[in-house]
């Protein structure tokens, strides 16, 4: 059992000003995870007819990408997995600062939950595939090489949580993007929308107001999917290609 | 993209420069004969002079209207040190970078130092503003050699040299490999070899540079 200081952001509204607010929180059981430790605390914040923390979660199982906080300086924690699966054993010290992530394009709703629809419009834009409406394709109808299929999955693996846009000091989008475009770029169905695609894509993600990748590798060391910044390699190649001409 | 094709560039002219002024360890009369030669190109070399004044304003330019921009994306600042805004903090106490280089992390920095850099060094060895005027021998020739060793022996003069040299590598130690990874070259296989090629020019650079310096220090030239 540990009692810990807590230093959290706390913000009414995406127009009011915010500022730290400290709290204790006594008898912590290093078994909880981080989430539960801050569901005791706005609990003992209700019970005191004091405002809840608020901030995002979901399924509580590392899946969904919703959970999103700055913990001690690094996005989700010291740990390389998402807010919800992080354990209280994992913190040092007694002091933990908790923020949310910060990026232009992610403004703060409330306290550490932040608007991250800038990430679906930068999907809307390009990241899918048009398929025509009729019965479900047979399964193995489009065969596709094994390593194709593994290298595409480890892309396809992204939440879009944007730890990757917090972690940046350019709060830039391009990890979450380039997951998108190389999941896709590695398999037949993305083929025909490639070009277009990557075009779209980079372009929302510029008018969302995210920074440019300076390739220092933060983002990928952040990522609670351990996405790879070779993906941005490809999304730069498929850019050029886009850019430069070639049909495929 | 265009700063990366810039980087290169420069990067090659760098590298250009370096083994002209490697030289020196050949012997006066081959870097004063490869000195005189370059400045009878005439137009040829003021072509080339502004060709590479456009490559690197332009790098320049470019680099610092990114650095603002990626200001911008950064959001709120809250840290409190006046410096958090340059160095791109905005987390209370500070971010814990796990895996970005100190080169990659100070790129603005480096590259503005290498700014004043350039500066001086045309001030000094190109329009003679610091130090001596080169004398010209008896056949006419600018004595390139004897500018280069006598301004080395000016220990304030080569330990700043050498500094910068240090603050070059950082540069393209980050630059080079960045370079490859935004053209889309760093995919798969080729990963590893670019990024060792970056850490490889910057070591071939500062480490080619310095041993002027060195050289005149221990007597050798």
């Amino acid at each position: 059992m540990t009692d810990y200081n807590i230093h959290v952001w706390r913000q009414a509204a995406t127009d009011k000003p915010g500022y730290m607010e400290r709290h204790r929180v006594t008898e912590i059981s290093d078994d909880m995870s981080f989430l539960e430790m801050l569901d005791v605390l706005n609990e003992s914040l209700q019970v005191a007819g004091k405002e809840p923390i608020a901030f995002d979660h979901d399924c509580r199982e590392g899946i969904c990408g919703a959970c999103s906080l700055v913990i001690n300086g690094q996005a989700h924690g010291p740990e390389t997995t998402t807010t919800c699966q992080l354990h209280m054993r994992s913190i040092q010290g007694t002091d933990i600062y908790i923020e949310p992530w910060r990026a232009a394009a992610f403004p703060v709703l409330k306290d550490c939950v932040v608007d991250r629809r800038s990430f679906d419009r930068i999907i809307q834009a390009g990241g899918f595939v048009s398929v025509n409406t009729g019965n479900a394709p047979d399964a193995n109808a489009n065969a596709i090489v094994k390593e194709d299929a593994e290298t595409a999955f480890d892309s396809a693996a992204c939440i879009g949580c944007g730890a990757c846009v917090a972690a940046c000091k350019n709060a830039s989008a391009m990890l979450f993007v380039s997951a998108k475009v190389s999941h896709l770029a590695h398999l037949p169905q993305g083929n025909s929308e490639r070009k277009e695609r990557v075009t779209s894509m980079i372009e929302t993600m510029d008018e969302e107001g995210f920074g440019s990748c300076t390739n220092y590798g933060e983002c990928e060391a952040a990522c609670p999917k351990s996405i790879s910044t070779e993906n941005i390699g490809v999304l730069n190649r498929e850019f050029v290609r886009a850019k430069v001409g070639s049909t495929t | 993209m265009l700063i990366a094709v810039t980087g290169i560039a420069l990067i090659f002219f760098v590298l250009a420069h370096m083994m002209g002024n490697l030289q020196v360890f050949a012997g006066r009369e081959s870097l004063n004969a490869y000195a005189a030669k370059l400045k009878s190109l005439g137009p040829v070399l003021w072509g080339a002079r502004f060709g590479l004044l456009c490559v690197f304003g332009l790098h320049v330019y470019l680099t610092i209207k990114l650095t603002r921009s990626n200001h911008q994306a950064r959001g709120s600042v809250v840290a409190d040190s006046p410096l958090a805004g340059f160095l791109g903090e905005r987390y209370s106490n500070q971010y814990r970078y796990k895996t970005a280089t100190t080169s990659s992390r100070f790129m603005i920095l480096s590259g503005l130092l290498i700014l004043l850099f350039v500066i001086y060094h045309l001030a000094h060895f190109t329009f003679h503003q610091i130090g001596d005027p080169p004398n010209i021998t008896a056949d006419g020739v600018t004595d390139v050699y004897e500018m280069v060793v006598q301004s080395f022996r000016n220990p304030l003069i080569s330990v700043s040299y050498i500094c910068f040299q240090i603050v070059l590598g950082l540069h393209v130690y980050h630059g080079a490999s960045s370079a490859f990874q935004t053209l889309g070259l760093k995919t798969g296989s080729s990963r590893k070899p670019l990024s060792f090629l970056g850490l490889a020019l910057a070591l071939l650079l500062t480490c080619g540079n310095s041993s002027i310096p060195f050289a005149v220090w221990m007597g050798l030239i």
